[in-house]
């Protein structure tokens, strides 16, 4: 162990920050210690009662800390993380919105439900998840929905693999082994794909941004299973041809899939249903605001028109002829279980929850006032000096980029020390020195107007010194890491001192 | 109107600096066909009517009583501190790591992670987590089928039928073989594994709640060439021999017995650990230790050669967001109980279930195990699981979750128990189900 690691803990912690490397969990144990005390039942050995041949050896290596050791670890470690609730953190695709406060009470009362325990015993969760399958079809413009996928990502391996079993079941499998996704498409979208068996081809943006419809339907024909778009696209601009593009996609027998992580832009103003979308999946973590958690849980619900219903995966919620609310078995047709369970219903809730606080109206306000931030930023970043890729009225985000001989990487630095996250950079990628920005509609315009003032210093600055720009961030807990030597000689985790 | 900060002013001005008229400019780029749909929604909320409906809803669920449903998920001892500072703002409400200089919080706390899951599995390189542990079972198999190019897989009945579900749904598509053992004394038997055959999985303990020989079944899977994936209940680690003791290339499991509530299913987190061969054909974020450019430790996310966002069709999976803060509820977790409180858990939640087993073969039911069990167990009952499971809810206990027939049993129900379980809960339980006649049932053909 690092003797410098046995500082006294939390005694000056902005030094600590700067001086030396901050302790891990372990590094801050000592044997014997501990912080919390379950019940303790006493009884019979393990050895009888389990048998020695099913015991371990060793006791795993976890740390034995204090209480009050591990209270200030774990808040000092969250005092090294920017967030919403304390940043600007305007990522692009993300839909970084405030995550309301309440919700954390409405997720809380229904957290100790079971999901095995009788149906009778628990209609109040059961009805809160009628409730939002229900609101969810109305908002997307889809027939029915299933709760279960646990991210984007989970959501559209359940939307492709229900249009794989409708074409088996049609008796075109076997000749439909294609998905086309624009080149801007978000990296799920290809490997969904491939994961559900198909092969991928790629189309074209055209010049003004959206997808280059004589490539698109040269690209269509007997061999296609589905084409998957978010509309909004990638770069923050609505495809204007989408009927054309649907059309054109059924009449060689395709199926069109919806990516909801752009939904933000249009919800409760227009809806992929109705553009000829035959799947749909949402990504409650960014339109309905449940918490990104530094990384998830997220939930992908997946909505379909009726003729795809017969693959839904289970448990799908139906309210009986009593008015109680019960989960269907799984339907024969069905593409089967993605995971276990309903679904992340803890998120499930809170975007419930979110749904009833705004009501039609609120979702409507919600769009247009992200949609009014996004144009507005794009304006003051154009005239803080930046390029914008596609420069015409956009959505819920835009692309820009920096003025040539300056690096994005360098200028997204440069921003963590003035307190703000900069926004996605080299996604997507038809786009060279890609900064996506989508400042959601939780923002004030006066911290836009922050914002793009912080983003035009570093423009200016970067262009006087580079130094200024090569060397940032100078303030953050760690700078410039060394990425190139983490992934050449990988260290996943701590050695632990063995006693 | 509801977090949205911007007053008729504010509007006025941004549309001013954009250039157009109004609001409805901006989404001129719609097809008129497409504007203004119906879409039916209840009329908004405030926070007081919104929370009073959610105790009208809330006060319909059981949440307290005697409780005994396990199957995968368990209500044990989640001490105050771990919430609370899971549930700081800076981790709830962060976005995924990418930006490592403002995000070290995250990072961190991810390889402590990973290290707390490779100490209690005894393998050497664990991700930043899956979504369950369904969907990381059937992660590990495509794993294994990239690993060993073979296109069966091998699956215990003794695997939580969901999670045997899951695993059809992710293999159909690919053409993967799904062959599933079934099981001799509640036990899976030592198969006799082909060539083809990619892996072998096992749960420990399986889903009937029995010990199994998992040794022995790795032995048979790496005699054929395969891989022995071990989906394991972590919390039980504190004290059974761990995957890598046992000889498993992977061990995957659900993570909510470590610290995450019930919550009705979800979000738990799913964890993958592997073996120092299999490192990159991992699925999945994963973080690692490097410097910054002042020397000083730090921690980034690293290998991203096998994920989506680089390597699109071509990924490991298409898995993108993880569940990164149940994770981080379980890291917290088994830092404030260590070593000893784990162990203290899962001590008394396998004296509770054997003081339990007692109770009921004394009072004539038709307890079912293999050699050894855990935590859980079988009861053989006379009529329907959901029926018993609601004349026990109307008794005020909850329990009895469903066998499936595919086990063989007739109509039957597990039991699981917890260091919370106690004296009256038990004695509780067998008074109601001796009242129901479901152990009476079993004296009388005992006896017959
Ligand atoms: C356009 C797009 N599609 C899909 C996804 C995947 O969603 P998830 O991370 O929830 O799996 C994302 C999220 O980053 C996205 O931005």
């Amino acid at each position: 162990m690092n003797a410098s690691h046995n500082a006294p803990v939390g005694v000056d912690a902005a030094d600590r920050f700067r001086d030396a490397s901050f302790p891990l969990i372990f590094e801050r144990a000592a044997p014997g210690r501990r912080a919390a005390r379950p019940p303790v039942v006493d009884g019979a050995p393990m050895e009888e009662l389990l048998g020695e041949e099913h015991l371990r050896a060793q006791p795993p290596g976890l740390p034995e800390v204090a209480e009050l050791d591990l209270v200030r670890h774990y808040t000092q470690l969250a005092h090294r993380q920017f967030s919403i609730d304390g940043n600007v953190y305007p990522l692009g695709s993300c839909t970084m919105k405030y995550n309301p406060k309440v919700h954390e009470e409405v997720a809380k009362r229904f957290q100790d439900v079971h999901p095995y325990q009788d149906e009778a015993s628990a209609q109040g969760v059961l009805t809160v998840l009628a409730e939002l399958q229900d609101d969810l079809a109305s908002i997307t413009g889809m027939d029915t929905v299933s709760l279960q996928p646990a991210a984007g990502a989970h959501g559209e391996l359940a939307g492709i693999l229900m249009i794989r079993a409708y074409h088996e079941a049609k008796g075109e499998g076997e000749q439909r082994r294609v998905v086309i996704c624009p080149d801007g498409a978000h990296g799920t979208n290809p490997a969904t794909a491939s994961m559900a068996g198909y092969d991928v081809v790629e189309v074209p943006t055209g010049p003004d941004g959206e997808v280059d419809l004589d490539a698109f339907r040269a690209a269509l024909g007997p061999n296609v299973a589905a084409v998957m778009l978010t509309n909004p696209n990638t770069l923050g601009l609505f495809e204007t041809r989408i009927l054309a593009i649907a059309e054109a996609a059924h009449a060689v027998g395709a199926q069109l899939y919806y990516d909801g992580a752009n939904l933000n832009a249009i919800v409760g103003r227009a809806r992929p249903g109705d553009m000829g979308f035959d799947v749909v999946h949402l990504n409650l973590h960014k339109t309905f605001t449940t918490p990104h958690g530094g990384g998830g849980p997220g939930t992908g619900p997946v909505g379909v028109k009726a003729h795809l219903a017969p693959y839904l995966p289970a448990p799908l919620l139906v309210r009986r002829d009593d008015g109680s609310v019960g989960a269907e078995g799984q339907r024969p047709t069905a593409i089967g279980r993605l995971r276990s369970h309903y679904g992340n219903v803890g998120n499930l809730v809170r975007a419930w929850a979110y749904i009833r606080t705004l009501g039609l109206e609120g979702l409507r306000r919600v769009s247009t006032m992200a949609v009014l931030n996004a144009n507005y930023l794009r304006v003051s970043m154009r005239e803080a000096g930046y390029q914008i890729a596609f420069d015409r009225v956009n959505m819920h985000e835009f692309v820009a980029r920096p003025p040539d001989g300056l690096k994005t990487l360098d200028l997204a630095k440069m921003l963590l020390d003035y307190g703000v996250h900069p926004m996605t950079v080299y996604f997507p990628l038809v786009v060279r020195e890609a900064m996506m920005v989508e400042p959601t509609e939780t923002e004030s315009i006066e911290t836009l107007d922050a914002y793009a003032a912080v983003l035009g210093q570093v423009l200016r600055d970067a262009q006087r010194d580079p130094s200024l720009a090569h060397d940032a961030p100078r303030n953050t807990p760690v700078r410039r890491l060394d990425e190139v030597g983490a992934a050449r000689r990988p260290i996943l985790r701590y050695q632990v001192p063995k006693a | 109107m509801p977090y949205v900060p911007h007053s008729d002013d504010d509007v006025r001005r941004a549309l001013a600096a954009i250039g157009v008229d109004d609001v409805e400019a901006l989404f001129a780029d719609v097809p008129e066909a497409l504007r203004d749909p119906p879409i039916e929604l209840s009329a908004p909320l405030d926070e007081t009517a919104l929370l009073k409906r959610v105790d009208e809803l809330a006060a319909r669920d059981r949440t307290t009583g005697p409780d005994f449903l396990g199957g995968g998920l368990r209500a044990h001892f989640i001490p105050s501190v771990t919430p609370h500072l899971a549930f700081q703002s800076e981790f709830v409400t962060a976005y995924t790591p990418y930006q490592p200089e403002v995000s070290q919080g995250i990072l961190q706390a991810t390889f402590e992670y990973q290290t707390m899951m490779c100490e209690l599995t005894g393998l050497p390189a664990s991700n930043a987590s899956m979504y369950d542990g369904a969907s990381a079972v059937a992660e590990a198999a495509l794993l294994a089928v990239r690993q060993t190019k073979r296109e069966t897989v091998l699956v215990s009945r003794g695997v939580h039928p969901e999670t045997i579900e899951v695993l059809q749904t992710y293999l159909w598509p690919l053409g993967i073989a799904l062959e599933v053992i079934e099981l001799e004394d509640l036990t899976t038997p030592v198969p006799d594994v082909s060539s083809e055959v990619a892996c072998v999985i096992a749960q420990n303990p399986s889903f009937v709640g029995t010990l199994e020989p998992m040794r022995s079944l790795a032995d048979a899977a790496h005699g054929a060439g395969a891989l022995f994936v071990a989906a394991v209940d972590p919390l039980s680690l504190a004290v059974l021999a761990s995957p890598g003791e046992v000889g498993a290339d992977i061990a995957v499991g659900d993570g909510q017995t470590l610290g995450n509530p019930v919550g009705f299913g979800g979000p738990s987190f799913g964890f993958m650990v592997v073996t120092e061969p299999l490192l990159r054909q991992l699925p999945g974020r994963l973080v690692g230790q490097t410097t910054d450019v002042d020397g000083k430790r730090a921690f980034v996310l690293t290998l991203q050669a096998r994920e989506q966002h680089i390597r699109r069709s071509k990924a490991k999976s298409n898995i993108c967001s993880n569940h990164q803060l149940t994770a981080l509820m379980a890291t917290i977790n088994m830092a404030a109980l260590g070593p000893q409180g784990l162990r203290e858990m899962a001590e008394g939640s396998v004296r509770r279930a054997h003081q339990l087993a007692d109770a009921l073969r004394a009072a004539g039911g038709d307890v079912r195990t293999g050699a050894r069990f855990f935590n859980e167990f079988v009861l053989c009952i006379d009529r329907e699981p959901a029926t018993l499971r609601r004349a026990l809810s109307e008794r005020g206990i909850r329990a009895g979750v469903s066998v499936p027939e595919a086990f063989g049993l007739g109509f039957a129900v597990t039991l699981a128990t917890t260091e919370r379980t106690s004296d009256d809960d038990i004695a509780a339980l067998v008074s109601a189900l001796g009242d129901l006649g479901v152990l009476a049932s079993a004296r009388q053909e005992v006896t017959a």
